[in-house]
């Protein structure tokens, strides 16, 4: 470095910091100040969850905001934004940990000081934003995440989660091989290394142990989270020849591991139970092979319930992006129509203003809605946490060549989800008692 | 090399931290807590920079604050200890003992080697940690608010609280630095750097040297993992993933090694940056935040710490450094009688 250079650099970098803290200082300035209902929404939008859930999630949401600030979404969602107020989304993303998201979220409710926060779709970011939300008495809306964890080990005032948790996906696979007559006698498991894959296998392998009480457990295999390479997996899984092979991968993950396994024949060995592959179907197109039993962690996309909401929403949804929308979208607008309908309540209960969070959670605690996935119920955890129906099916061509899901077998919330008093694993454990199947 | 006089170094920790926790009254919530976590993050790397003036740089020292955040996490949620300054000492207690027993089996690499052993170290905490379903798994688990020396403040007062320990340990820390740095084993330490044959020769210990610097970062580590973890409210094994020890050897990057307050702006600048470029450019804000760093490293080769050292020699001087010449020095020799 030559002698003149260093006071000259140090200006030139002094100018350059300078022009950058007003470039961000710029629109903290000049917020508008024309009422609208902001809300933080967060979802992945980089890394390894946002292909399958973080960004059809937010173009789901940003689709139905334009709809309902429109003023174009169907009964009873017909009234503009939320009541006439219009909505404005500020989207974070949601990669970088649970440290980075508890920041954010500080973020959003103090700095841009939103209404409410829609977001998360890792458990640990939902277990962590929790207690902040409750601290900053900020109304928060998780959309996605699957760990029953958030609402049986603890209790929170303005927390809802408005999809139900993973504990009804596996109990439901269950019900449907009994159901469709599918004979076990032996299980075998692959699921991510997490405490997703973790959880899910737990309750499956419970369920399984309640409805098939003969059957034995033959294979557990955790591999890593983003393992991509599952050679030696399918290798022992074939090896053990079970009845049933249960997986909750998804995404990449899930998109290997059937790539993998297809052209091996496990899939004709075994009877492939996956809780929460629909997503991987556009993507896999004809690679998909027939005879999965898939769920999709709710009644939703091929598996959704032909009601005339949910017409207008998979048409609305495939017009615009060219792709049938899978199961993060459906999440989101559920999300967003119970908000929808709570803040509505709340205005007609205090004479047409904009209410506030407290009275948002009022109306919030308990509600039932109707979503393109069925009807929503605020049954668990206080009135905080929702149960919902769901559908499990199987893939099959259609005349076309296309894989669609046949045998939808519908599950009433109540028939796999624990009623409100109890916690999901000491439910499963005990036979299920109190649940209402038609 | 400027040496300082011990009363200057010791007013000038007092003056920063008083003046910080000042600036806090002042600040709004949200910056608050973003300062903070700055506070914790600087502060370990505060521990590479310690790690850098002897020639080495630790790409896991995510190890060290995760074992610090978890155990006083644990401390907290399972034996229900609340107060803060105990819940510090326990995770900075158990971090350097983590960096006594680790210190010597890694001292004796060197470069790419020493960063490579410390990531995989970090790397193995991070896979047990996820299998640990009893304490959260990948998940992690929820800590308790703290109290201050049984003060529990209330919803309002209770994140000032926590930003004036954090200045304070902020200040100690560089103060403890700045004393480190300046004595004799701390200039023999910056000796290694520069040729440890002839540090071994003047009879020091570069094994020894490199040993006590990576237990004092440990130390570090632990203590900013304690405080991060209490701040968060939340401990997850992400706190070991290698991400996390980047961003610390990212802040160490951006501050350099000349000056021990710049470690601590330059965290607050990081987060700043994430944080509106996250807000502002939802999709792009990686791109923006590599963007940033790159504009340091080309402008600032020596990190934000130079700009300082550069502004008070120009300020306290009112003309230019003084330029080594030394065919100058020459000429005066010359001439000398």
């Amino acid at each position: 470095m030559s002698k003149q250079r260093p006071a000259k650099t140090a200006l030139k970098s002094l100018l350059t910091t300078g022009a950058a803290v007003l470039a961000f200082s710029g629109p903290l300035a000049g917020m508008a100040v024309a009422e609208t209902f902001k809300i933080g929404v967060v979802t992945f939008l980089s890394g390894q969850a946002a292909e399958s859930f973080g960004v059809p999630a937010w173009d789901g949401g940003k689709l139905l905001i334009d709809k309902l600030n429109a003023g174009e979404v169907p009964p009873p969602y017909d009234t503009p934004g939320f009541g006439g107020i219009e909505i404005e989304p500020i989207v974070i993303d949601e990669a970088g940990g649970a440290t980075k998201q508890v920041q954010e979220f500080r973020n959003l409710v103090q700095r841009e000081g939103v209404d409410a926060v829609v977001g998360y779709v890792s458990s640990g970011d939902c277990l962590a934003v929790s207690p902040v939300a409750d601290e900053l008495q900020a109304l928060t809306i998780l959309y996605d995440c699957g760990t029953p964890r958030v609402f049986e080990d603890g209790s929170y005032e303005y927390v809802f989660r408005t999809a139900a948790h993973a504990t009804m996906d596996n109990v439901a696979l269950a019900r449907y091989l009994k159901a469709q007559g599918v004979e076990v006698d032996s299980i075998a498991g692959i699921n991510q290394d997490y405490a997703w894959g973790h959880d899910s296998w737990r309750d499956f392998t419970a369920s399984m142990a309640q409805i098939y009480p003969d059957a034995t457990v033959e294979a557990e295999l955790f591999p890593a989270f983003g393992a991509g390479q599952y050679g030696t997996e399918v290798s022992a899984l074939m090896r053990q020849g079970v009845d049933v092979v249960h997986s909750s991968l998804w995404g990449g993950d899930l998109q290997a591991l059937i790539l993998q396994a297809s052209p091996r024949g496990m899939f004709q060995r075994s009877q492939g139970v996956l809780s929460a592959a629909d997503h991987v179907i556009p993507p896999l197109g004809n690679n998909m092979p027939e005879g999965l039993i898939i769920g999709a962690r709710g009644a939703y996309g091929l598996l959704s319930p032909d009601t005339p909401l949910n017409r207008w929403w998979f048409e609305t949804y495939e017009a615009e992006y060219g792709v049938i929308p899978v199961q993060a979208p459906y999440r989101m607008v559920q999300a967003l129509f119970g908000l929808k309908t709570a803040v509505e309540k709340a205005m007609d209960a205090n004479g047409g203003s904009k209410p506030t969070a407290d009275e948002i959670r009022e109306q919030l605690r308990g509600l039932e809605w109707e979503s393109p996935g069925g009807t929503i119920t605020m049954a668990l955890g206080n009135g905080h946490q929702a149960i919902q129906p769901t559908a499990i099916g199987r893939t099959v061509r259609d005349g076309d060549g296309n894989v669609v899901i046949g045998d939808i077998q519908r599950f009433a919330a109540e028939c796999v989800n624990p009623p409100a008093d109890q916690n999901s694993t000491d439910w499963i454990n005990a036979g299920f008692p109190g649940a209402v199947c038609e | 090399m400027t040496h300082r006089k011990a009363s200057h170094i010791v007013a000038a920790g007092l003056l920063g931290g008083v003046t910080l926790f000042l600036i806090g009254l002042l600040l709004p919530d949200w910056l608050l807590f973003t300062a903070t976590k700055a506070a914790g993050y600087g502060l370990v790397a505060l521990g590479i920079v310690v790690l850098m003036r002897g020639g080495l740089v630790s790409f896991g020292q995510g190890m060290v604050y995760c074992i610090g955040a978890y155990t006083s996490g644990l401390v907290a949620s399972r034996l229900g200890v609340s107060d803060v300054f105990l819940l510090l000492a326990i995770g900075g207690g158990a971090s350097t003992l983590v960096g006594l027993l680790v210190g010597p089996l890694i001292a004796r690499y060197r470069g790419i080697f020493f960063a490579m052993l410390t990531v995989a170290l970090s790397m193995v905490l991070y896979g047990i940690l996820v299998k640990q379903n009893a304490i959260g798994g990948s998940d992690g688990f929820n800590v308790p608010e703290p109290t201050f020396l049984g003060w529990a403040p209330g919803v309002g007062a209770s994140d000032l609280a926590l930003y004036g320990v954090a200045v304070v340990i902020a200040a100690t820390a560089a103060t403890f630095c700045r004393f480190y740095f300046d004595s004799m084993p701390g200039l023999v330490a910056k000796a290694v750097r520069e040729n440890e044959l002839r540090v071994e020769y003047l009879g020091s210990s570069v094994f020894r040297i490199t040993v006590r610097n990576f237990v004092i970062a440990a130390g570090f580590g632990g203590i900013g993992g304690t405080l991060n973890g209490l701040a968060l409210g939340h401990v997850d094994p992400l706190f070991s993933f290698w991400t996390t020890s980047g961003e610390f050897v990212f802040i160490a990057i951006l501050s350099g090694h000349v000056s021990v307050s710049a470690v601590f702006v330059s965290a607050l600048i990081l987060e700043l940056v994430r944080s509106f470029s996250n807000r502002y450019f939802p999709e792009t804000w990686q791109l923006l935040l590599g963007a940033f760093l790159l504009v340091v490293i080309l402008f600032l080769p020596n990190g934000l710490g130079s700009l300082w050292e550069e502004l008070s020699k120009r300020l306290g001087r009112g003309k230019p450094p003084p330029v080594p010449d030394p065919g100058g020095l020459e000429r005066r020799k010359e001439a000398a009688p």
